[in-house]
């Protein structure tokens, strides 16, 4: 025989095979532990603390949830959110993420493990991100083989793409969400290959949770009855489908609906339509094989298939109906900005105005996924060349996937496992090309031979292992000329290598330097890939965005804590009915860190309040302080990066403020007013609408006093603000932290004597009033 | 669409058919797969029944309605599962699924199913 490399003959197949599962069980072990290692930056850089703005909602939720139990959680009415509205927060949230805390946080003090519910908050997507990687792993095994399998898993372990949502401290729905997404994929095809109603039961109940979970449970909803379509139309119907299909549909459906914040939305919405239809179409082809197995009349099969096609359209057209008659809801605006990018942006700007909702840049794509995203078409190709069932459910989650993330950048999330699942598919078929042993001039070799090598590369010992039983399956096929021959040519030349199988011999590897060079430049990829997720995590993804970080000249590290100070001030400072009006993000640290009443917070139900928030903010004095009385408001926070070159400040979010609120009142507030021809200014130029504007006087308010006389320079906008700065007589400041990121200000009450503000503090600075009758009539009587 | 005559009739208007698939039907097909068409064409008439109600009186307590339905469905898919699954002519289609495997399998999902039943009654 010939052989690259000689190989150990003396090991029994068992030895092998125990060798090979001991060795991926190590390999699991350790890609669990890079996962969680790479999402622990944000605690060693910072602290354990919880990141940005949603979780902070999830962390009070869930100390709601541990402290008082289940049933106060889920009837549980927040009266300080939405002031003066409230919010029913058991039946407007996705529960599954807080009620995994709790089941943790109960279970670790059933063990006398007292630990802290921010620690598991904290902890929870980093532990999750280890399930993820383990089911990526079973996913893609039902792809290829183990080895591919754990390439997947390392991959999904590390990509930065993953880890922007679940780093330490994220708290989010997503944390959990994508772990149950993959497993819920892994449970359909193995339901779906097997025709087994376990497996099917078991996705049910899985994506049961996921409904729990995340909002974006509508993607399996409508990714598994497209490929049951897909598989039906191409003539693919089996009962295993059938089986597979109709068990998760039925139980997965009622499943859902018990979740309060869905309800009947799976049979009143378009949403959930599709896979109702493709429900109904399968009961009908499967009624229609189970009568063909008893007729084999031609004419008969006809007419049955004219009843199939007409039932079809009359199901189409009574979901239409329906629609029409209002008992199905249209798509919602959401849904709309998935297919139109300007749909958002023309008529529901609340949604556009969260970043995330933004289209994705191209950089991004490589940021977040590095070498993968080249891989990834190789890895679909692949997937053509066996097109089994499975393979079509790849193929079309990765079309789906990358349109979608190319709408939208936080759907990036969505995107990232088929890629790892696919890349690690090709990258896998190419170490296995060029890891086999077998020289292609000989005839294909006894399989005895192909035993694993004793290699220092974890991954490369179980691909060899693999090597023996896909020889074995293949052994008609030459494997080295057949596996290359596809590999590089893609799906053209798949069907001709099969067939001259005689002269694929003389095409393939040869040699021990062509192999090195291959495998050299493979591994390099890998390291590179390493590197980048480590680079990118460490920079990018790692910052809670409530503790900023800046570096000092010399290198070191100097945090902001503006927040916290401005929070724990409120906390302090304000009795506890106080109200604080802010701009809707910060709606959700402020219930959680300083716990006073909010006006508005993230979670964007109500847009006219929104707006009235927005009005609050872009109007003058006068128009504004009736709002805040109305609605209580005692204490205005807002932020301001002006002074530190803090971007993300209030000046910046202010034409969001402004067009939401002129959704509302149209005749009130225009957005060109702030603009002065054509652009945005807040120096000297600034328009009057704008200098005027609530907004601009608290951002701008005592800021050139900074400055000692000197020209005072906005550092966000690198523009020069007056000399004199603006006025306030409603409010009055109330704080400043020390950076000037967050300024609070207290809104006066009216005025005992009942003047009005203005002329009160005018009063009050010393100013006379101007000179009018009343002083000339005292005049006249002396 | 369940039993074999019901939705037949809608879409073919010869009755000589109907009758060959009625023989053919009652000729071939084993005892055991008939005994579970009987249960199938029980959960056919159940649903049937719900959904006239609903219709027709009223659907108020739109959970429980939606709840019973979903019982009618989910237990009818079930059990069609189970009929193609313990079908000696779908052998080959589940080679690791047994006959007694099939039944665990529609026995679980029963199961599961109904205990959404019972929690979405109200």
């Amino acid at each position: 025989m010939t052989a690259a490399y000689p190989l150990p003959s003396n090991l029994s197949p068992t030895t092998v095979t125990n060798t090979a599962s001991l060795l991926r069980i190590v390999a699991l072990g350790l890609i669990s532990a890079a996962a969680i290692a790479s999402r622990l930056f944000a605690v060693i850089n910072f602290e354990s603390i919880i990141h940005e703005f949603d979780p902070w909602f999830n962390y009070r939720a869930t100390r709601v949830l541990a402290s008082k139990g289940f049933y106060e959680f889920w009837n549980w009415f927040d009266p300080t959110a939405w002031y003066p509205l409230g919010r029913v927060v058991g039946g407007t949230i996705y529960p599954g993420l807080m009620a995994t805390s709790g089941v943790i946080y109960n279970f670790l003090h059933a063990l006398n493990l007292p630990v802290d519910i921010r620690n598991i908050c904290v902890l929870l997507a980093p532990g999750f991100s280890a399930l993820t990687a383990w089911a990526t792993y079973m996913f893609t095994k039902e792809m290829k083989d183990e080895s591919a399998g754990l390439l997947a898993a390392a991959f999904i372990g590390i990509v930065p793409g993953y880890i922007s949502r679940s780093v330490a401290g994220s708290y989010d729905n997503e944390a959990i969400a994508i772990f149950l997404l993959m497993f819920t994929f892994f449970t359909w095809i193995k339901a779906l290959k097997q025709g087994s109603a376990f497996f099917g039961t078991i996705a049910a109940v899985f994506y049961f949770y996921m409904v729990a979970a995340w909002g974006g449970y509508v993607f399996i909803t409508n990714m598994i009855p497209l490929h049951a379509l897909v598989l039906l139309l191409m003539g693919r119907f089996t009962s295993r489908l059938y089986v597979a299909y109709s068990s998760w549909y039925a139980i997965g459906t009622l499943a859902s609906m018990q979740v309060p914040f869905v309800g009947f939305q799976p049979v009143r919405t378009s949403e959930h339509m599709a896979a109702l239809g493709v429900f109904g179409l399968l009961q009908i082809v499967a009624f229609g094989q189970l009568v063909r197995a008893h007729v084999s009349s031609k004419q008969f099969q006809n007419l049955l298939l004219a009843a199939v096609i007409s039932a079809g359209v009359v199901g189409a057209l009574g979901i239409v109906g329906l629609t029409y008659k209002g008992w199905i809801a249209p798509w919602t605006g959401r849904f709309y900005s998935l297919w139109d990018t300007g749909y958002a942006k023309k008529y529901i700007p609340i949604i556009a105005s969260v970043s995330e909702h933004q289209p994705t840049a191209w950089p991004s794509f490589f940021m977040d996924l590095h070498f993968l995203i080249f891989l990834f078409p190789a890895g679909v190709v692949l997937c053509f060349r066996e097109l089994r069932d499975e393979h079509l459910f790849v193929i079309i989650y990765g079309v789906m996937a990358s349109y979608f993330a190319g709408v939208m950048v936080r759907l990036m999330l969505t995107l990232t496992p088929v890629v790892c699942v696919s890349a690690a598919v090709a990258l896998s078929t190419l170490l296995d090309t060029y890891l086999d042993p077998t020289e292609p001039d000989a005839p294909a070799k006894e399989n005895e031979t192909a035993t694993p090598t004793p290699s220092s590369n974890g991954t490369s010992a179980p691909v060899s292992a693999k090597k023996v039983k896909k020889n074995k399956e293949q052994e008609a096929a030459p494997p080295a000329g057949g596996a290359l021959g596809d590999l590089v040519s893609g799906v053209a030349s798949a069907a001709v290598a099969a067939k001259k199988g005689d002269k694929a011999a003389a095409r393939g590897v040869f040699g021990l330097d062509t192999r090195f060079a291959v495998l050299l430049n493979a591994v390099g990829l890998l390291l590179f890939f390493v590197v980048h997720c480590t680079w990118v995590t460490s920079n990018a993804y790692s910052s809670p965005s409530v503790v900023l970080a800046s570096q000092g000249p010399d290198g070191s590290q100097n945090l902001i804590d503006d927040f916290r100070e401005a929070y724990y001030w409120l906390r302090q400072n304000t009795p506890e009915t106080a109200v604080v009006m802010s701009w809707w993000d910060y709606g959700y640290q402020i219930a959680g860190m300083a716990d006073r009443p909010t006006l508005v917070d993230n979670n964007t139900w109500n847009n006219t309040h929104i707006a009235t928030v927005g009005k609050a903010m872009s109007s003058s004095e006068e128009v504004a302080y009736p709002i805040l009385r109305k609605h209580d408001v005692d204490y205005v926070l807002i932020i301001f990066g002006g002074l530190i070159g803090y971007s993300g400040d209030d000046i910046n979010k202010f034409l969001w403020m402004v067009r939401i609120a002129q959704g509302v009142w149209p005749d009130e507030i225009q957005e060109p007013d702030y603009f002065n021809q054509g652009q945005y200014r807040v120096d000297d130029e600034a328009s009057p609408a704008m200098k005027n504007s609530l907004m601009y006087k608290m951002s701008y308010y005592r800021f050139s006093e900074l400055f000692g006389g000197q020209q005072a320079v906005d550092r966000v906008r690198g523009q020069h603000v007056p000399m004199v700065g603006p006025t306030l007589d409603v409010l009055e400041e109330a704080f400043t932290s020390e950076n000037w990121i967050v300024r609070i200000y207290q809104v006066k009450k009216e005025d005992v004597l009942g003047r009005d503000l203005k002329s009160a503090n005018a009063f009050a600075q010393g100013k006379k009033r101007k000179r009018s009758k009343p002083v000339s009539r005292r005049k006249a009587l002396v | 669409m369940a039993g074999p005559k019901s939705s037949k009739s809608s879409s073919s208007d010869t009755s000589a058919a109907i009758s060959t698939l009625w023989k053919s039907y009652v000729s071939q097909t084993p005892d055991r797969l008939k005994f579970i068409d009987s249960f199938l064409v029980f959960i056919v008439l159940s649903g049937v029944v719900q959904f006239l109600y609903c219709v027709l009186v009223t659907n108020f307590p739109f959970n429980a309605f939606l709840a019973g339905f979903s019982s009618s469905v989910g237990q009818f898919v079930l059990t069609a599962s189970l009929r193609s699954q313990v079908n000696p002519e779908n052998r080959p289609e589940f080679k690791e699924v047994s006959p007694e495997r099939a039944f665990a399998d529609f026995a679980l999902g029963s199961i599961v199913l109904h205990f959404f039943v019972f929690n979405f009654l109200g």
